[in-house]
């Protein structure tokens, strides 16, 4: 991929003999990037290891045309990093924290200190700037960690996580946040995170790893394909044969948290209705009752569901 | 209507420092922070008392020579300020050393340091420098000063040319009690995340090797095994260099050793232990 900011080739990654990465090639395009993935799939891995922190077993990381194993420090003065667990400089305010942080990162110390104002203000934290980190609450301490990355002006932003812990207002505002940024203020990044809503909304293209793996990659609208394929059903009656007579001709069930059954449905679409025909004479011939059946729109919930094989 | 200025964030125009000066950031940003502790204050101005009692002693020496047969100024009265510093040096380890690495562990600090550009190496070296910088000030610096009084009340340079090894000698000597003390607390320092343990490992380390030399040296009857004891090596390395009689028959190569090992494997300690990800395989 030409316009690629990050790029890995047959990387490998170890721990012990768990394999946290395996053989994974992939190329992430400039802009707003989600990485999904379970717990446990291998982005925090990923992260770490194009942040230089992890050694690859195996295998090329490149990051904003540089290879993370010659240069190192040529791509951590360009990258920002928003750490996954929280992360301060003990006995600091926010203010003299950003700051500082600015000034590691090469900012003269009267620039690093402006900006620290600036980038405090921005993620919301300019009324409590003079207060020790150690008093924030976890919401607050999200916010810093996204300051301290971005006080430098990076040209690439790794964010890990970057809502956990939050309420509903701090979470929403968070995400204008990343969005503002990636799309208003020309600033790439890669947002790793299992919140599927969160990637959908601050995101266009999404990379999905799965059990250290690339489950699927692409933008999110083409993953999503055209609308209408996507069934939502609710059958009375046995499920099992109904489920079973369904994937026997090639359509895809997904069960949701509600009652009802999200189906796919492959291949060209056909005549204006004749999916939804089949859906009912395959229930009819199982003995199922449909109660309910409606065109949805594709999520990238089920983008995610159909690349690492829930059903 | 637009706004006049947009006061979101901006992108950044200035010109960036060259890679590889961050260790003067962490240094300084130590230093300020430890001056800021009125206790830590009060240990050091504590560090400078010895040296004003000599600075007295010097004088009164200077001006009724007679008093210099009590105490006479020669190459061994800066050795035992060197010695006498010592627990100074202590103090200061395990106020200002302590923490350097343990509060970044507890506070996650290293992940936030080392995804900026600067290296391993470079974080080692701006945290030992904060704590060189202040054992400098209670060992070298009230030690070189000492010596310039001396000239100074004398009026002539008679000392110097009498003992031409005292002022590389004071250097030597203090450097290594600076340079063996800052490398074992700081590898101490990376393998626990709480203050107090670090302190409390550090005094029994050196108050254990300390008291197990005591007991071998009373059962054996000599002192052959005194490289036990950190200070004692440090001790056997000063008498060397201010031509004293030794007071321990262990040999002073062997001292060396001890020295150079303790401070390769805190390097080695140090080495494993400051990492931006710790990885239990």
């Amino acid at each position: 991929m030409a316009n690629a900011s990050v790029i890995l080739d047959k990387v490998s990654v170890q721990y012990g003999k768990n394999a946290a990465l395996r053989d994974v090639s992939v190329s992430f395009p400039k802009g707003a990037v989600g990485l999904l993935g379970p717990n446990g799939a291998g982005k925090s891995t990923m992260l770490k290891s194009l942040l230089g922190f992890i050694t690859p077993k195996s295998g090329r990381l490149e990051v904003l045309g540089l290879n993370v194993a010659e240069k190192p420090m040529e791509v951590r003065a360009r990258l920002g990093y928003m750490p996954e667990s929280d992360g301060h400089i003990p006995g600091m305010n926010a203010v003299t924290f950003v700051a500082y942080c600015g000034q590691l990162a090469g900012l003269p110390k009267a620039d690093a200190m402006q900006r620290a104002h600036e980038v405090l203000y921005y993620v919301g934290l300019g009324e409590a700037r003079y207060r020790k980190v150690e008093e924030y609450s976890t919401g607050m301490k999200q916010r810093i960690k996204l300051a301290q990355a971005l006080v430098h002006d990076p040209d690439l932003l790794f964010l890990d996580e970057p809502t956990n812990g939050m309420d509903p207002k701090g979470r929403d505002e968070m995400l204008e946040l990343i969005r503002d940024l990636a799309h208003n203020k020309g600033v790439d990044l890669i947002l790793s995170s299992h919140l599927l809503p969160d990637v959908e909304f601050t995101c266009d293209y999404v990379v999905v790893l799965d059990k250290g793996a690339i489950a699927t990659s692409g933008s999110i609208d083409q993953l999503k394909g055209p609308s209408g394929r996507v069934f939502e059903v609710r059958v009375k009656g046995d499920l099992q044969p109904f489920i079973a007579a369904l994937t026997g001709v090639g359509m895809e069930c997904h069960e949701t948290d509600e009652d009802v059954m999200r189906v796919f449905v492959p291949g060209a679409v056909g005549g204006r209705g004749d999916d939804q025909r089949r859906i009912c004479q395959i229930a009819k011939s199982t003995g199922a009752q449909v109660r309910h059946l409606r065109t949805s729109v594709p999520t990238l919930e089920d983008v995610f569901a159909r690349a690492i094989g829930e059903s | 209507m637009s706004p006049i200025h947009d006061q979101s964030y901006r992108r950044y125009a200035g010109t960036k420092r060259p890679l590889g000066q961050s260790w003067q950031v962490i240094a300084g940003a130590g230093i300020r922070s430890l001056l800021s502790r009125k206790l830590f204050l009060a240990v050091l101005l504590c560090a400078w008392i010895p040296f004003i009692a000599r600075a007295v002693h010097l004088y009164f020496v200077t001006m009724y020579p007679a008093a210099g047969q009590i105490l006479p100024v020669d190459a061994k009265y800066f050795m035992l300020f060197i010695d006498q510093q010592g627990f100074f040096i202590f103090m200061v380890t395990v106020f200002a050393g302590s923490g350097l690495i343990a509060a970044d562990r507890r506070a996650n600090a290293l992940q936030v340091y080392l995804s900026k550009p600067l290296m391993r190496t470079e974080y080692i070296a701006g945290k030992l420098a904060i704590l060189m910088t202040f054992l400098t000030f209670v060992s070298v610096v009230p030690g070189i000063l000492l010596l310039v009084l001396q000239v100074t009340f004398a009026a002539n340079l008679d000392f110097l040319r009498t003992y031409p090894y005292v002022i590389p000698a004071v250097l030597l000597s203090s450097m290594a009690w600076v340079i063996v003390s800052s490398f074992a607390m700081l590898a101490l320092s990376s393998l626990s995340k709480s203050t107090r343990y670090v302190a409390i490992l550090y005094a029994g380390t050196v108050f254990f090797t300390e008291s197990v030399f005591g007991v071998l040296s009373a059962i054996t009857n000599s002192t052959r095994l005194a490289w036990i004891s950190v200070g004692a090596n440090i001790e056997i390395v000063t008498d060397v260099m201010f031509r004293q009689p030794p007071r321990y028959e262990t040999p002073v190569t062997v001292a060396i050793l001890v020295l150079v090992g303790l401070i390769v494997l805190a390097v080695s300690v140090l080495e494993r232990r400051v990492r931006g990800v710790e990885v239990v395989a």
